[in-house]
């Protein structure tokens, strides 16, 4: 078996170079007008073609590489011989592929040293296309395979390659853009190095000042994120908690209510809560104009500023808490909370030493989410900051301000993601290495413990007024919709929903006539496409962190969450760096959208699919390769099927994030790709909040709707706990 | 196959729009602006405009970003300032339009001062906004003067943006600084601070926290406020007694566009009165830079209004804007809230 696969490689990726375009095409692969330019034409030319007939030397080293693979996989040869055999050529490819990929651009040598070096090159290249691309995606096959034949990775090709494709693909569209963006930091304007420059533009009273903690004056716009995020952090995981118990542990009435309340401000496009509270506790507001009415209090301006943003994030992020704690708090095994009862310890004690010390690390991980959604969001300080600064809001301003400094926002960039290094490293000492697997392949009596009663009730007390309060809330968003002018002219009229989805019979059928439609089925497409790939590789990543044992898993684990704690701006801003230019020229297409949504958002992926995979004790992948099941065996028959409340969680959270992020691609939309999003942000900029809340009540009822298809799809996991009448009574 | 092969061939020859080609126009006015002008463009000379709109700042950033590699052709739109930016980074091309007779003196006046490189098409003047329900309740007098923003009365009711972030609170500093000196000028912003309830991030801010009632009042571009008024809010605007300044709309070819022809002729049409018209269709309500464009009846006069004689040339140069928000954010912007 393993012979073929080297084999099926490198013949696959002698193909593409034959038969594939190596550029990529101006219309796309899909017209098929390359078809009779194979050979002949510059544009349309192979790998091949490109070298034989339009003098493009530098390619061959690296289709000579792939040949090699050919004949090692052919070559009788020992095991330990073929793989380093594979891995020398795959190497060697490899880093010719780069060489040539980064040197040669659009005008010849990329950098004045080269030319200095090898003198001009008559000859240019424009971005990889399908030729190109499948060439590297053999050679990194092959470069895997070489590793496993070798002993690496346990001799198991399927982990080797698994691992490959998370590391190059998060080295690809991770680290490569942000790096990019990362290194002007060091430049000064005209791009040279300059170091110092760094320290200067961090050492500013701006960045450290203290003095609002000694009364009079502001603090500095870091102290003011790392307020706001540790605020966060801690109440989206108090609150996610609690939502979290009371759906698991009590036998409360409305627990499908519950879910689905703490599920729709993670659909709600952003914005929308912000523009909701200003209309509850703005100046003009109702509960400012109610007090002004009844006890006559001068209106204020409280909610602008640092408690406006904080309460707008723990509406925006508590759920992200709810769907990383809530399968663990499902996980935790009843075997354990009963050894501790039946060591006569009370109801309390058993929660406090062992049920939440089993939790911890779904606790670490809620905290770590919600500190670094907070220091990465960008809506909610927009709309409700008022003059509090935070990082994420600096380096937009830094970027499309008045200043217009990639410098400076490349600096407070790196001091973001300084704040999230700290914060997973926190995070790591925090779960240490303690096991806490609970769901085992050994019997248990499948019932949940109750919730103490005092846990019980200060769980309701925190839970319920919440979520009485998002109801309002949304109410309120929802009449927006249904209103001539939110907060001005409350005649009820349906117009804003006509105007964007209105939908005209005629004789030819069908016309889309409403002026959302064209942004309302792009955004549908590209989420749809890139939830499952987000799901998938979040999922794998998570799955070798935990489970399997290699060199680097620690930077690996750092780079997956890399894109996570960098705001959306600066991604965005590094794609376009990134891939404008050859050897990856994607900007202006669907792809980069996608591919920015799925590298953006499988972090949490990844978070959740590690939170439930340390539950679920290694015995049982073990008996699985006792009975020779393989890696992948292992995978999609035993840890999977456990799985399934991650992968819910993640496929859910891949296409939300998808259909609600806004930052990130604002950069990215064309007239041809635009987004809901996007279009909405323009409708609040132009003030017709109207229009932008009729679309937002769309986008949250079509999301809610993939949501149940999701959880119909894929199902719960059968756990054999049994939802038993609790004796602990009603919460 | 082959009957297919005719028939995609007939489709491509039947639609005009790609026998003349494309033209890709980064867009800084609204949104409603932009698409009329795609629209008519496209039916006035059969060449498909692709449109995407962002703010002015968002489309130098992203001019920047795509500086080695265009993939716009014209930015339409947007305040003068980063035009005259892109200017000076080589980021825009020089282009001399016949029809930069037929404009006013200021939209000349912006394309010598950026070496051909860009050109006034719509002109707005800074302002006040405020709110007549909250001036009304609190009884106080609208405020008509640059002075009268010092008045007790407006304690803590006065919003405008953070120059950091904002081009129109440049402009309104470089306003002062031209009206008072560079002196008095600091002298005057510090005393506001105490009246001024928050500098907020964007520019257009301000005016929305007027229309919401979230504050009294606003400084703007009033043609913001005709907007805002036409949607049903109590918004009145005025413009300074003692003078203003105002911004200059702009519109530049991108360096090294992929359909430079095309780009060209929609630079033409931008400047006939035909195109400069959409704005007020659109509920815009600048000052078109075409002498013969009509003006909308809503839209502030530019004869009633007591301009400066705002130097663009010196106050849209990097370094002097720099030096100037230093000076704002250390002794304005660091000041303690009152």
């Amino acid at each position: 078996m393993i012979s073929r696969a080297p084999l099926a490689w490198s013949a696959a990726g002698l193909l593409a170079a034959i038969a594939l375009p190596w550029c990529a095409l101006q219309e796309g692969l899909d017209s098929g007008a390359w078809l009779g330019g194979l050979w002949s034409s510059e544009d349309y030319a192979s790998g091949l073609g490109q070298i034989v007939e339009h003098g493009k030397w530098w390619l061959a080293p690296t289709l000579l590489a792939l040949a090699a693979c050919l004949a090692a996989a052919l070559l009788p040869a020992t095991r330990q011989r073929r793989g380093t055999l594979l891995l020398i050529a795959s190497t060697a490819g490899l880093l010719l592929f780069v060489a040539q990929a980064l040197g040669i651009g659009l005008r010849g040598w990329t950098a004045a040293w080269l030319t200095t070096l090898f003198g001009e090159l008559d000859g240019r290249q424009v971005g990889l296309g399908a030729g190109g691309a499948v060439v590297l995606v053999a050679l990194l096959s092959l470069l895997s395979i070489g590793l496993a034949l070798r002993g690496g990775f346990g001799g198991d090709a399927f982990v080797a390659g698994a691992v490959t494709t998370v590391a190059s693909s998060i080295v690809l569209f991770t680290a490569w853009p942000i790096l990019r963006i990362l290194v002007q930091a060091f430049q000064d304007g005209d791009g040279l190095l300059a170091p110092a420059l760094l320290v200067e533009r961090l050492a500013t009273e701006k960045i450290w000042s203290l003095r609002c903690l000694s009364g009079g004056g502001r603090c500095g716009v870091a102290w003011n994120t790392l307020f706001l995020a540790l605020g966060c952090g801690a109440g989206t995981t108090a609150l996610g908690l609690a939502f979290a118990l009371i759906v698991t542990r009590t036998s409360f009435g409305f627990k499908k209510t519950l879910r689905v309340l703490t599920v729709l401000p993670i659909v709600t496009p952003p914005f929308v809560i912000g523009l909701a509270l200003i209309l509850v506790f703005g100046r003009s507001g109702l509960v400012n104009q109610f007090l002004e009415w009844s006890m006559g209090i001068q209106p204020t301006r409280w909610i602008y500023g640092f408690q406006g943003v904080f309460l707008a994030q723990l509406f925006a992020f508590t759920p992200v808490a709810f769907l990383v704690l809530i399968g663990v708090v499902e996980g935790v095994s009843p075997t354990l909370e009963e050894a501790s009862q039946t060591l006569r310890a009370d109801r309390w004690a058993t929660f406090t030493t062992v049920s939440l010390p089993l939790m911890r690390p779904g606790l670490a991980n809620a905290f770590l989410v919600g500190f670094i959604e907070s220091i990465a969001d960008f809506g909610n300080p927009i709309v409700l900051g008022g003059d509090y600064g935070v990082l994420s809001t600096e380096i937009y301003f830094a970027v499309v301000g008045a200043q217009l400094d990639y410098g400076r926002a490349a600096s407070l960039a790196l001091l973001l993601l300084v704040f999230a290094l700290g914060a997973f490293f926190l995070q790591r000492r925090v779960v240490g290495t303690g096991s806490y697997a609970t769901i085992s392949g050994k019997g248990d009596s499948g019932l949940p413990t109750p919730l103490p009663d005092r846990a019980r009730r200060a769980a309701a007390c925190v839970a319920l007024p919440w979520a009485a309060f998002t109801l309002m809330l949304y109410g309120f968003a929802f009449v927006g919709g249904l209103v001539k002018v939110w907060g001005r002219d409350y005649t009820p009229t349906l117009d804003h929903y006509a105007k964007a989805f209105a939908v005209e019979h005629t004789a030819d059928g069908l016309i889309w006539t409403g002026a959302a439609w064209n942004s309302f089925w792009t955004t549908l497409k590209l989420a749809a496409i890139a939830a499952p790939l987000t799901a998938a590789l979040g999922l794998i990543a998570a799955w070798l962190l935990v489970r399997q044992r290699f060199a680097g898993r620690a930077t690996l684990e750092f780079a997956t969450m890399l894109s996570f704690a960098v705001p959306g701006t600066v991604i965005g801003v590094a794609y376009v760096f990134a891939f404008n230019v050859p050897p990856i020229e994607i900007t202006g297409t669907a792809m980069i959208i996608v591919l920015c949504f799925i590298f953006r958002n499988m972090p949490v992926g990844v978070r959740a699919g590690m939170a439930a995979m340390s539950q679920i004790d290694r015995s049982l992948d073990e008996a699985s390769l006792t009975l020779r099941g393989r890696a992948p065996q292992t995978l999609f028959y035993v840890v999977l099927p456990l799985l399934r409340p991650a992968i819910v969680g993640a496929l859910v959270y891949g296409f939300v994030r998808a259909v609600t992020t806004v930052s990130a691609v604002v950069f990215l939309v064309t007239a041809e790709y635009e987004l809901a999003t996007t279009y909405i942000i323009l409708r609040v900029i132009n003030g017709d909040y109207g229009l932008a809340i009729a679309y937002s009540c769309a986008l949250i009822v079509l999301m809610l709707a993939v949501i149940l298809l999701i959880q119909f799809a894929v199902g719960d996991r059968r756990l054999g706990r049994r939802a038993v009448a609790l004796k602990g009574g009603r919460a | 196959m082959r009957l297919a092969t005719i028939a995609l061939g007939a489709l491509v020859l039947a639609s005009p729009a790609s026998a003349q080609g494309v033209v890709n126009v980064y867009c800084s006015v609204q949104v409603e602006w932009c698409t009329l002008a795609a629209n008519e463009f496209q039916k006035a000379s059969g060449i498909k405009v692709s449109m995407s709109q962002k703010g002015s700042g968002e489309t130098i950033a992203q001019l920047k970003a795509e500086a080695q590699n265009p993939k716009g052709d014209v930015w339409f739109g947007g305040t003068g300032d980063p035009h005259l930016q892109a200017a000076e980074e080589g980021l825009t091309e020089a282009y001399k339009s016949p029809r930069l007779a037929d404009l006013h003196p200021w939209a000349v006046k912006q394309n010598t001062d950026s070496g051909g490189k860009t050109v006034g098409i719509y002109a707005g003047a800074l302002g006040f906004g405020f709110n007549t329900e909250l001036l009304a309740k609190k009884g106080a007098k609208a405020p008509a003067c640059w002075a009268d923003l010092l008045k007790p009365e407006f304690k803590g009711e006065i919003q405008m943006a953070n120059p950091n972030s904002s081009g129109t609170a440049y402009v309104a500093i470089a306003t002062l600084v031209q009206l008072m000196g560079e002196e008095e000028a600091f002298k005057y912003l510090k005393k506001m601070h105490a009246n001024i309830n928050a500098y907020t991030r964007s520019g257009t801010a301000p005016m929305k926290a007027v229309a919401r009632g979230e504050t009294m009042v606003s400084i703007s571009f009033v043609h913001d406020g005709v907007t805002e008024a036409l949607a049903g809010f109590p918004v009145k605007t005025a413009t300074p007694c003692e003078g203003t300044g105002y911004e200059i709309g702009s519109m530049s070819i991108v360096k090294g566009a992929r359909n430079l022809a095309n780009a060209k002729k929609f630079y033409d049409w931008a400047l006939t009165p035909e195109a400069q018209k959409l704005g007020a269709q659109a509920k815009q309500f600048q000052v078109p830079s075409n002498k013969a464009t009509p003006l909308p009846p809503e839209a502030p006069k530019f004869a009633d209004i007591k301009l400066i004689d705002y130097d663009q040339a010196k106050y849209g140069k990097s370094a002097e804007r720099k030096r100037l928000i230093a000076r704002w954010d250390s002794e304005v912007g660091a000041l303690p809230k009152p």
